[in-house]
């Protein structure tokens, strides 16, 4: 009998210009979560309290590129993370936030704080602080190399589920016709 | 006495009559190619390329390459799917397909083929083209950031509708559809829903308005079966 205790994973995920729905979604798994966490520890992710990313074997990535934080935080995680996910319509292809590239990063910003309707004291933020925006959102695959992608707005709990427990087994991932869908 | 002749799709044996393609064939024996410019009613177009196959070696389009006797016809090959995958994520990334706010999802035939083929990721960086909605139609919009240059609607208008409406202009990457009226505009046009050229777009860019997101989740055409099993969005919109 082998008694060796099985080093488990190690598992970061962060939210770039996401709206945390993926994230939500993968707490749909449910219970099945208990099991997860017997093949995973979780490393920095919204979940826990880590504030900076350690080595980890997996990253998923929820959201698209939007800001300088965003492009920082996206290359920490793929240096730190040898398998790296885009989970996700906004990761995989900028999705719904990337409806601003129709339009001019400036146009965008005088709306939301200078012309918009009920605003006082007008003015575009510009404290240090606050991180840039890019003047168009992206798809992580333009900023880092990625290995995986998971479809979905967001990805079902099932999806993510197969997803997981295929790659934990070291299995070729395939789905079923009803797992996969873009919106 | 005219006998049939075979070719073979696959390694199925596919009867076919002299002049016919091997997607007209392949069809009526009821074996599905992936396809999106082709439509049954109209003369093959050739542009989406989503319907190569490899026949005796080569790769053609089924719909404009006509079938031959004996032809060895390979359409579900691994190569042959990667390849369909590739040609899909250049359409994808060429326009702004957010399928999370469009209407058409479930039932569009660009994002059902996609599924077929399993493509999971773009791959390719995307364009994120920035051409103007237009909307002056009271009964269609036509969003040209999800124009897949089909001409489904150029062939329809012209040769069923007899309205000449829509035609593409301009030349590589900066080809478009165009509306023939005074403005350019679709709303100042002789264009009208009951054309045969409203119903056939088979993506989300000619899109009847009042109509979105009135079938549920789970219950749209392409929700629980693949375009394989379920057949073509026009063919659907019409039984």
């Amino acid at each position: 009998m082998d008694t060796r205790v099985r080093p488990k994973l190690r598992v970061a995920t962060t939210s770039l210009a996401g709206c945390f729905g993926c994230h939500m979604s993968l707490l749909d798994i449910d219970e099945r979560l208990i099991d997860l966490v017997e093949l995973v520890e979780l490393d920095r992710t919204p979940l826990t309290d880590i504030k900076t990313i350690g080595d980890c074997d997996l990253g998923l990535i929820e959201g698209g590129v939007g800001n300088a934080e965003n492009v920082e935080v996206l290359r920490t995680f793929r240096h730190h993370c040898k398998v790296l996910v885009a989970v996700g319509a906004c990761a995989v292809n900028g999705g719904i936030p990337a409806m601003r590239n129709s339009f001019a990063l400036s146009d965008c910003l005088e709306e939301a704080y200078i012309d918009g309707v009920g605003l006082y004291n007008q003015g575009i933020p510009n404290d240090p602080e606050l991180p840039l925006l890019l003047s168009q959102v992206h798809p992580i695959h333009e900023v880092v190399k990625v290995d995986y992608f998971l479809p979905g707005c967001p990805p079902s709990a099932d999806a993510i589920w197969t997803f997981l427990t295929e790659l934990l087994a070291g299995k070729p991932i395939g789905f079923p016709y009803t797992q996969i869908h873009y919106d | 006495m005219a006998e049939h002749s075979t070719f073979r799709l696959d390694g199925r044996p596919i009867p076919f009559a002299p002049g016919q393609t091997i997607m007209d064939a392949a069809l009526a024996a009821g074996a599905y190619i992936p396809h999106l410019c082709h439509h049954p009613e109209f003369a093959p177009h050739g542009s989406c390329r989503v319907c190569v196959v490899c026949a005796d070696g080569r790769e053609v389009s089924a719909c404009t390459a006509p079938a031959a006797k004996d032809m060895e016809v390979e359409s579900q090959s691994e190569s042959i799917r990667a390849l369909r995958v590739s040609i899909l994520q250049m359409l994808f990334v060429e326009g702004n397909h957010v399928c999370p706010a469009c209407e058409k999802s479930g039932a569009c035939q660009l994002q059902a083929v996609a599924y077929d083929c399993g493509m999971l990721e773009p791959h390719f960086t995307h364009f994120f083209p920035r051409r103007a909605v237009d909307a002056s139609h009271p009964d269609v919009i036509l969003d040209y950031n999800r124009c897949i240059l089909c001409e489904l609607c150029v062939r329809a208008s012209r040769d069923q509708d007899g309205k000449r409406v829509f035609a593409i202009s301009g030349r590589g990457i900066g080809s478009r559809l165009i509306v023939d009226s005074p403005t350019g505009r679709l709303g100042d046009s002789r264009f009208a829903i009951t054309d045969k050229a409203a119903h056939v777009c088979p993506v989300g860019a000619i899109l009847p308005r009042r109509g979105g997101y009135r079938v549920p989740i789970g219950e749209r055409l392409y929700d629980r079966a693949p375009i394989s099993r379920v057949g073509d969005v026009a063919a659907n919109e019409e039984a």
